[in-house]
């Protein structure tokens, strides 16, 4: 029902807005204060709260040094969270600047949705979770099997791709909130839980006996993970982008939150720059020189942030492996902040 | 001289602008010409809006591949077929969950209704306490609670219960053997129909010899009678065409028979107890209008509490109670797009969840959703309103 409500609000702002262009988002943000930014409902690791309240998260990092970078702050982030179902239109309907939470990028949200990706910063894959008793050992055993899915997600459709590429016949258990879709295979009602790989680590953590269940080995997508904006505010899409380029522009070149105040003293032209020592890169962006500077002090690199969120030393485990920098053998590869 | 008096009496004419009649034609005209002014701004503010931002519209993807699954489906179905085949399902699982929703809450609603006017205390109480809970909890939680209280009460699939090696019961569902219909059974079907147009002849010539004589006949049994005979004789005519197909359990699950999937009991459960509780009520207030006088005169001609309250209490009491019983139809209707939350396939699930998500078409689709749930009411009030009439002519 609140999703209906939202989509309606999406379509009543769609007929009511004036067609003559609103001030861009970067105006808007910087006027009220705070960077609306939505989240999920609670995945650890991505944008869960902690015992306090607080958000905390790889995505939520993301929400945050975008406030730093535009209102100096990190803090001024205010979360919306959303259901995989809810989440286009909310961003659509502009009450959230940004869509931070776990979202495959794909030609349809990209074009049809009127959005657009201002990066990736997880590259995922879909795969399967299923009880360790069930003696199933990879997802071409998988045929009649019930599988328990979220709606609005791109793993509703790459499961049924991939029972239809193997002729494996199967059963759909759609729910709208992640909870229930949690709930219900806790409870049995599925042989399957499929979603993408981070995801199903992150999830994983909340059923009974965590322990009683495998991730299978099979990675049957790919799910390149990022933030999201609407289509056709460039400059507010150059903010977002370049947020996340910046962080991991200083992960590559060493800079931390730690040795970001001293390395303002730095030899490294590249540095020099990224920091706001020489040259003015954020005047391009809308912003001030020190933007990139404040991300990695209040943020840190996305390296720290990984790392602190979802990296081997956190309950969620999850290796290094694709999300590291092209040059250490990963995907990351920032454009040159220059 | 009358006349000439009443024409003195009579003011002058008021100027066209000051006749109340005409600026009342001219204010509708005015509000009419504004909302579809109006309307007209909004629709092409939309499309300009929708167009600006690249968001595709229009209803060709109706006939594009939906690419999904659907778990629960009375017409032939498969991925490869298209978003409008998706939606029809999906409407007809709406459908589906509404009627027999109706049906249940209506039978419950009458007994628990009936019981709580009860001269038993025991039961009474039982029937107030019943409708007190169930009418003041929300009813997401209530479908919360039956579905995941049934999820955890039931065995998997491998230690299922089962029944005579016919029906069996897990957390993946009930199922039950299937019929198949082989040649001939449409002489079964049609002698079934014939049946029932034979059951109504009886009972109109009973009701007939009745009204004339005063005798009463025993049409029950009767019809019965017939609508049991009628198609026996002709299945042994035809050499009982209809075999079986059994469900086995293959590799996770059951396969074959007839399937019940726990979202579609569990949504049922908890509309049918919800609605049930309002029914109660309203069925107990329409008792309560008709004047016990009515009960003391049909004693006193001899007729026993039960015919008393069949024959005299609840046809009167009817005309009170459909009225607000066609809303709680109405209600349990939109009530069932709650399914979403418990994974049942319904419209709002499969076509506003799933279909829009996969197009982003949210005008045409909610739309549609809006058109269909709007078409179902109108007929549901429909319907209850012939019904009310029907009704309400009986009253001498
Ligand atoms: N990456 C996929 C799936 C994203 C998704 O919504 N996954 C679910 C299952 S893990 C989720 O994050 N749920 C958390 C929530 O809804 O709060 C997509 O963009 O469609």
């Amino acid at each position: 029902m609140k999703t209906t409500i939202r989509v309606l609000t999406g379509i009543a702002a769609a007929a009511l807005i004036s067609t003559s262009a609103s001030a861009g988002t970067l105006a808007d943000v910087k006027a009220k204060g705070f960077v609306q930014c939505g989240v999920s409902q609670g995945l650890p690791g991505f944008s869960n709260p902690d015992e306090s309240g607080n958000w905390t998260g790889l995505d939520v990092d993301m929400c945050r040094a975008i406030a730093a970078a535009v209102l100096r702050d990190a803090s001024k982030v205010k979360y919306s969270p959303l259901s995989a179902k809810e989440r286009f239109t909310a961003l659509q309907s502009g009450e959230v600047d940004v869509l931070s939470r776990n979202t495959t990028w794909t030609l349809v949200r990209d074009t049809a949705l009127g959005l657009n990706f201002a990066g990736v910063n997880y590259y995922d894959g879909q795969g399967f979770m299923v009880r360790k008793d069930s003696g199933i050992k990879n997802a071409k055993e998988l045929g009649g099997a019930s599988v328990c899915v979220n709606i609005g997600t791109t793993t509703e459709l790459n499961m049924a791709d991939f029972f239809r590429a193997n002729s494996l016949e199967y059963k759909p258990v759609v729910f709208e909130k992640a909870d229930e879709v949690v709930a219900a295979y806790d409870s049995g009602r599925c042989d399957v839980y499929t979603t993408d790989q981070s995801g199903l680590a992150a999830q994983r953590i909340k059923l009974k006996n965590p322990n009683d269940h495998m991730i299978l080995p099979d990675v049957i997508s790919k799910e390149p993970l990022g933030p999201v904006v609407r289509h056709g505010d460039d400059q507010w899409f150059d903010v977002v982008k370049w947020t996340l380029y910046a962080m991991l522009e200083a992960e590559e070149y060493g800079v931390n939150s730690q040795n970001v105040a001293s390395l303002k003293g730095s030899k490294s032209p590249v540095i020099k720059r990224l920091l706001g020592v020489e040259g003015d890169l954020g005047k391009n962006l809308g912003l001030d020189s020190e933007w990139a500077f404040r991300i990695i002090q209040q943020v840190g690199n996305y390296g720290e942030s990984f790392e602190r969120n979802v990296g081997p030393n956190t309950t969620l485990q999850l290796p290094r492996g694709v999300n590291n920098l092209w040059n250490k053998g990963g995907l990351m590869y920032p454009m040159p902040v220059r | 001289m009358a006349a000439e008096t009443k024409h003195a009496a009579m003011p002058a004419k008021p100027p066209i602008w000051n006749d109340p009649r005409y600026r009342a034609i001219f204010f509708q005209i005015l509000v009419l010409g504004a909302v579809i002014g109006g309307s007209v701004y909004l629709v092409n503010n939309t499309i300009t809006n929708l167009e600006k931002r690249g968001i595709a519209s229009g209803f060709g993807f109706l006939e594009r591949t939906a690419g999904f699954s659907i778990s629960l489906s009375l017409i032939e179905y498969s991925e490869e077929m298209s978003y409008g085949r998706a939606f029809l399902v999906s409407v007809i699982n709406t459908i589906m969950i509404s009627v027999i929703g109706v049906f249940f809450a209506t039978i419950l609603g009458f007994i628990v209704g009936i019981a709580r006017l009860s001269s038993n205390w025991l039961i009474s109480k039982i029937a107030a306490v019943y409708i007190e809970i169930l009418r003041n909890i929300p009813l997401l939680l209530q479908i919360f609670f039956w579905y995941f209280a049934m999820l955890g009460a039931l065995p998997g699939p491998k230690q299922s219960v089962v029944v005579f090696d016919l029906f069996f019961l897990n957390k993946r569902g009930m199922y039950s053997p299937k019929p198949i219909f082989e040649d001939g059974f449409s002489l079964i079907v049609i002698a079934f129909i014939l049946a029932v147009v034979a059951v109504i002849f009886v009972a109109r010539w009973a009701r007939k010899r009745q009204d004339e004589t005063g005798e009463q006949f025993h049409t029950v049994y009767v019809s019965l009678g017939i609508l049991a005979g009628l198609p026996l004789v002709a299945a042994i005519i035809t050499g009982f065409p209809l075999s079986w197909d059994y469900p086995a359990l293959k590799g996770f699950n059951f396969k074959g028979g007839l399937e019940m999937i726990p979202e579609f009991v569990g949504l049922l459960i908890a509309l049918v107890m919800y609605t049930a509780s309002y029914i109660a009520e309203i069925v107990r207030a329409g008792i309560m209008a008709v004047s016990h006088g009515q009960t003391e005169a049909a004693y006193s001609v001899g007729l026993k509490p039960g015919p008393t309250l069949r024959l005299v209490i609840i046809p009167q009491a009817l005309r009170v109670i459909i009225p607000p019983l066609t809303s709680q139809y109405l209600n349990l209707t939109k009530n069932s797009s709650l399914a979403a939350a418990i994974a049942y396939p319904d419209l709002v699930l499969v076509f506003a969840g799933t279909a829009l998500m996969q197009t982003g078409q949210a005008v045409e689709i909610i739309g549609m959703t809006m058109a269909v749930y709007l078409t179902l009411s109108l007929l549901i009030s429909g319907f209850m309103n012939w019904y009310n009439q029907k009704m309400a002519l009986v009253e001498r």
